[in-house]
C-alpha cells in the first residue's frame, strides 16, 4: 500500500517536472517567434538584409501632403526626417491619424523602401506620442 | 481656494491619525489588550472622515472649476457637462489616489466593524499592517501628487479632459476597479497579520473568504467596465488587446481566482496554509506593481496621467518595503504543515483545486511575462519590441483545452478522497458527442481543425456539465453560477472569434460598397454644433437579404483640448453585434469606415457578469454547504 502511494507520488512530482520544462521551452520559443521590432526608417536603410516575413513596426511621422487615398487602400510616407519609407494600407485607421503626427505602423517590409502595414496604431491623444517617435523627434532636435 | 486649503488639511489630519494608529495597533498588539474598544473605531473613523472630505473638497473644486487647484486646472474645463466634471475628479493621477486611499481607509474601518468574532490580536495586527500601507499612501500622496497644489495667479480656463475619458462606462470605471484592486490590500493584511499570529486555519479560512469574494467581484465588473468601454469608444471593435495596462488588471484577476479556490482548502481541510499565504502576498504585489508600471509611465497608455519617475521611484521602493517585510515575516512565521495524516489523496477536490491552481498560475506566468519581457528587453539591450495577441493565443489555448476538461470533471470530486472508478463511459460518450457537434459547427471555416475542434468540444462539454451542475447542486449555487457563466463566456468568446466579420473602406457620401452577402451605402453626413465639441453624424444603411438598417457612427471634434474622437454606432440583438466606426483623415470629404459583424458580444458581457454574481451569492449566503 506505501509502495503504491510513494510510486503514485513520484509519477504526480515527475509529470509536474516535465510539464514545468514544457512550458518554459514553449513560452520562450512563442517568444521568439512573436515578438515584434520596432524600426527607424533610417534603421530599415542601413540594413543588410531584408526578411520579407518578419513582421516589423516602423514609428515616426506622417509626411506633409504624402497621404494618397483610394476606395481600399491609403499609401503614406513615414519619415524620422532623415529617411523615409512608403506605407501602404488598407483597413481601418485610429482617431489621430493624419498629417505631420506620430505614426506607428506594423507590418511587412517589400523593399528598403515599402512596407505592406497590417495594423496602423491607435493613440490616445495629441500629448501622447508613440516613444519611439518621440525619441526619434528628440534625436533629430 | 477655500476647498482646496479644507482639502489638503484633512489630507494632514488623516496622515497624522494613520501615524498615531500605527503606533497604537503595534503597542496594543505586544501588550496584549483585550479588546478593542469603541475609542479605537471612533478614531478610525475620523480618519475614515477626513480621507473622505478631502475627496469631496476635490470634487466640490472640480463642479465650481476652480482653476485655483492645480489640478483642476490641468484636467477640467468651465464647458465640460456636470456629470464629466465630477469624474475628471478621479479621472486624473492625483485624484485617482485620493481615491486609492480613500479606498484604503474604507476597508481598514469595514474590517474592523465585521470581525468582531476574530482574536483580538489579529486584529490589532490587522490593522497594523493595513495603517501601514496607508501611511505610505499618505506620504505618497503629500509628497509627490499632491491633489490640492494651488496656482497663482488664478488661471481663466482649464486645460480640459481627454474626450475619450468622457464616458458613462469610464466615470464608474475606476471607482470599481480600484474596490478591487485596493481590496486585495486588506488580503495582504489579514494574511500577513494571521501568519504572525498562527491562525492560519479553517475559521480564518472562512473569515477572510468573505473578503476576498468581495475584492473579486469588484475586481471583475471593473475589468468589464473597462472592456465595455474599450469596446465601444476606442474603436477597433474588440473587448481584448492584451495591451499591457489590461494585462496588470487580470494578472491580480487570476491571483485572486486562484487564492479564491485555495481557501476552500484551507477552510474545509485546514491544508496548503504556505500556498494560500504565498498567493495572498503576491494578489497584493501583482496589484502595487500593476500600479507601479501604469503610473510610473512605463507602460504608455491611456491610463498614464504623467510622467513623473519620482512618482515611480516612490512606489517602487514602497512597493520594495512591504514585499521584503512579507517575505521576512513568511519565512520566520511560516508553520510546518507537513502533517502525514493531511496528504492529499491524487482523487480529491483537493487535488482538483490545486490543478486549478497550476492553471492559474500557468495563464499568470504567460501574461506576466508577455507584459514585462518588453520592458526587460528595452533596459537590457535597448531594442525596442512589442508582444501581440498572437504570442498569448498560442500559448494560452493548448492549455485552455486541458484546464476545461478538468474544470468540468474537478467539481465532482469529492473531498478526501474519490473512487477512480466513478468516471464512467456515460461521460467519455457525451465529450465524443459535443466534439463532432463542434466539428459540425468548425469545419466551413477557415481554422484550424484539430485544435479548434477540441477546443470547442471542450467548451461545450464544460457548458453541459456547468448546465446540469446548476440545476443538480442547490447548496453550491454560487460556485454552480461562476462556473457557469466562465463556461459561457468562453463559449462566446470562441464563436465571436470563429464568426465575427469585417470591412473596411474609404468612402464618399453617396458610395455604396458590397461585401459578402451585405450592402453598406453611405447616405448622408449631418453637421452638429455641441457644447464642447462639433459633431459629424453620418448615415450609413446596412442592407442584407431581408433586412436593412440605419446606423449612425459619429465623429467628434472636441475644442478643449483639440481632439478627434469617433463614436461608434452598435446594434445590439442577442444573436450579433454590428458594429461601425467611421474616421476623418484628410479633409471631410473621404471617410475610413470600418463595419463589423461580431457575434455574441452581448453572451461575453452578461457571463462575465454571471461570474462576478457567483461572487456575491456567496458572499451574502449565510451558510454554505
Amino acid at each position: 500500500m506505501y509502495g503504491k502511494k510513494v510510486k503514485l507520488r513520484f509519477i504526480f512530482l515527475s509529470s509536474i517536472f516535465l510539464i514545468l520544462i514544457l512550458s518554459v521551452f514553449l513560452i520562450l520559443k512563442s517568444l521568439e517567434e512573436n515578438v515584434v521590432y520596432f524600426i527607424s526608417p533610417s534603421e530599415i536603410k542601413s540594413l543588410n538584409e531584408i526578411d520579407n516575413n518578419k513582421k516589423i513596426r516602423v514609428g515616426g511621422m506622417v509626411k506633409k501632403n504624402s497621404i494618397q487615398m483610394n476606395q481600399n487602400t491609403i499609401n503614406f510616407v513615414i519619415t524620422d526626417f532623415k529617411n523615409e519609407i512608403n506605407v501602404i494600407y488598407s483597413g481601418a485607421i485610429p482617431n489621430l491619424f493624419g498629417e505631420g503626427k506620430g505614426v506607428v505602423a506594423e507590418g511587412f517590409l517589400n523593399d528598403r523602401s515599402y512596407l505592406k502595414a497590417k495594423k496602423i496604431l491607435a493613440k490616445h491623444d495629441e500629448n501622447y506620442m508613440p516613444p519611439e517617435v518621440k525619441e526619434a523627434l528628440e534625436e533629430k532636435n | 481656494m477655500i476647498a482646496s486649503k479644507l482639502g489638503y488639511y484633512s489630507l494632514l489630519l488623516g496622515f497624522a491619525i494613520s501615524s498615531f494608529l500605527l503606533f497604537y495597533s503595534l503597542n496594543s498588539f505586544k501588550k496584549k489588550k483585550l479588546s478593542i474598544g469603541s475609542n479605537l473605531v471612533s478614531v478610525m473613523s475620523i480618519q475614515l472622515f477626513s480621507v473622505f472630505l478631502s475627496f469631496v473638497s476635490l470634487i466640490y473644486c472640480f463642479l465650481i472649476s476652480d482653476f485655483s487647484n492645480e489640478t483642476v486646472y490641468n484636467n477640467s474645463h468651465t464647458t465640460k457637462p456636470i456629470f464629466y466634471k465630477i469624474s475628471g475628479s478621479w479621472g486624473n493621477h492625483e485624484g485617482s489616489l485620493l481615491l486609492w486611499l480613500l479606498v484604503l481607509t474604507l476597508f481598514i474601518f469595514l474590517f474592523v466593524i465585521f470581525s468582531k468574532k476574530q482574536p483580538i490580536k489579529y486584529r490589532f495586527l490587522t490593522i497594523f499592517f493595513q495603517q501601514l500601507i496607508i501611511t505610505g499612501f499618505f506620504l505618497f500622496l503629500i509628497l509627490t501628487s499632491n491633489p490640492f497644489n494651488l496656482l497663482l495667479p488664478v488661471p481663466k480656463e482649464g486645460l480640459g479632459l481627454n474626450p475619450i475619458l468622457q464616458d458613462p462606462a469610464l466615470a464608474i470605471h475606476p471607482p470599481i476597479l480600484y474596490l478591487g484592486y485596493v481590496g486585495t490590500s486588506i488580503i495582504f493584511s489579514a494574511s500577513l497579520s494571521s501568519l504572525v499570529n498562527k491562525n492560519v486555519n479553517s475559521d480564518w479560512a472562512k473569515h477572510v473568504k468573505k473578503w476576498t469574494l468581495l475584492t473579486w467581484v469588484f475586481l471583475t465588473i471593473g475589468i468589464l467596465l473597462g472592456s465595455i468601454w474599450a469596446y465601444y469608444e476606442l474603436g477597433w471593435g474588440g473587448f481584448w488587446f492584451w495591451d499591457p495596462v489590461e494585462n496588470v488588471s487580470l494578472i491580480p484577476w487570476l491571483c485572486l481566482t486562484a487564492l479564491l479556490h485555495t481557501l476552500t482548502v484551507l477552510e474545509k481541510r485546514n491544508l496548503l496554509k504556505s500556498w494560500t499565504m504565498i498567493l495572498s502576498i503576491a494578489t497584493f504585489t501583482f496589484s502595487m506593481s500593476g500600479t507601479f508600471l501604469v503610473r510610473s509611465g512605463i507602460l504608455n497608455s491611456v491610463h498614464t496621467f504623467a510622467n513623473d519617475p519620482e512618482r515611480g521611484i516612490f512606489i517602487l521602493t514602497f512597493l520594495f518595503i512591504l514585499v521584503f517585510l512579507s517575505v521576512i515575516l513568511f519565512f520566520s512565521y511560516q508553520e510546518n504543515d507537513k502533517n502525514a495524516q493531511n496528504q492529499i489523496h491524487v482523487f480529491s477536490r483537493e487535488t482538483s483545486i490545486l490543478v486549478n491552481n497550476w492553471f492559474m498560475m500557468y495563464f499568470l506566468s504567460v501574461v506576466l511575462i508577455g507584459t514585462i519581457y518588453p520592458i526587460f528587453i528595452e533596459v537590457l539591450i535597448n531594442e525596442k519590441i512589442s508582444i501581440g495577441p498572437p504570442f498569448y493565443n498560442k500559448l494560452l489555448i493548448p492549455f485552455l483545452i486541458p484546464f476545461l476538461i478538468f474544470m468540468s470533471i474537478g467539481p465532482n470530486f469529492r473531498w478526501i478522497k474519490d473512487n477512480f472508478k466513478k468516471i464512467n463511459y456515460l461521460r467519455i460518450f457525451l465529450f465524443i458527442i459535443c466534439l463532432s457537434l463542434s466539428y459540425f459547427i468548425i469545419k466551413d471555416t477557415s481554422l484550424s481543425i484539430l485544435i479548434s475542434t477540441i477546443f470547442g468540444g471542450s467548451a461545450i462539454y464544460l457548458f453541459l456539465t456547468t448546465v446540469k451542475d446548476l440545476f443538480r447542486k442547490k447548496l453550491l449555487i454560487a460556485q454552480s453560477i461562476s462556473h457557469f457563466g466562465f463556461s459561457l463566456f468562453i463559449l462566446s468568446i470562441l464563436f465571436n472569434s470563429i464568426f465575427s466579420n469585417e470591412f473596411s473602406a474609404n468612402m464618399k457620401i453617396g458610395e455604396e460598397f458590397k461585401y459578402k452577402n451585405e450592402s453598406i451605402k453611405f447616405l448622408n453626413l449631418k453637421t452638429f454644433e455641441k457644447d464642447n465639441y462639433k459633431s459629424l453624424v453620418a448615415n450609413f444603411e446596412i442592407v442584407n437579404s431581408n433586412s436593412s438598417v440605419s446606423m449612425f457612427p459619429e465623429v467628434r471634434i472636441y475644442n478643449e483640448p483639440n481632439i478627434l474622437t469617433s463614436e461608434a454606432d452598435i446594434i445590439t440583438s442577442v444573436f450579433a453585434d454590428k458594429f461601425i466606426v467611421m474616421n476623418l483623415i484628410k479633409g471631410e470629404e473621404i471617410f475610413n469606415v470600418r463595419y463589423q459583424t461580431k457575434p455574441f458580444m452581448i453572451w461575453i458581457w452578461m457571463s462575465t457578469i454571471l461570474i462576478a454574481l457567483g461572487g456575491l451569492v456567496s458572499l451574502f449566503k449565510k451558510k454554505y454547504e
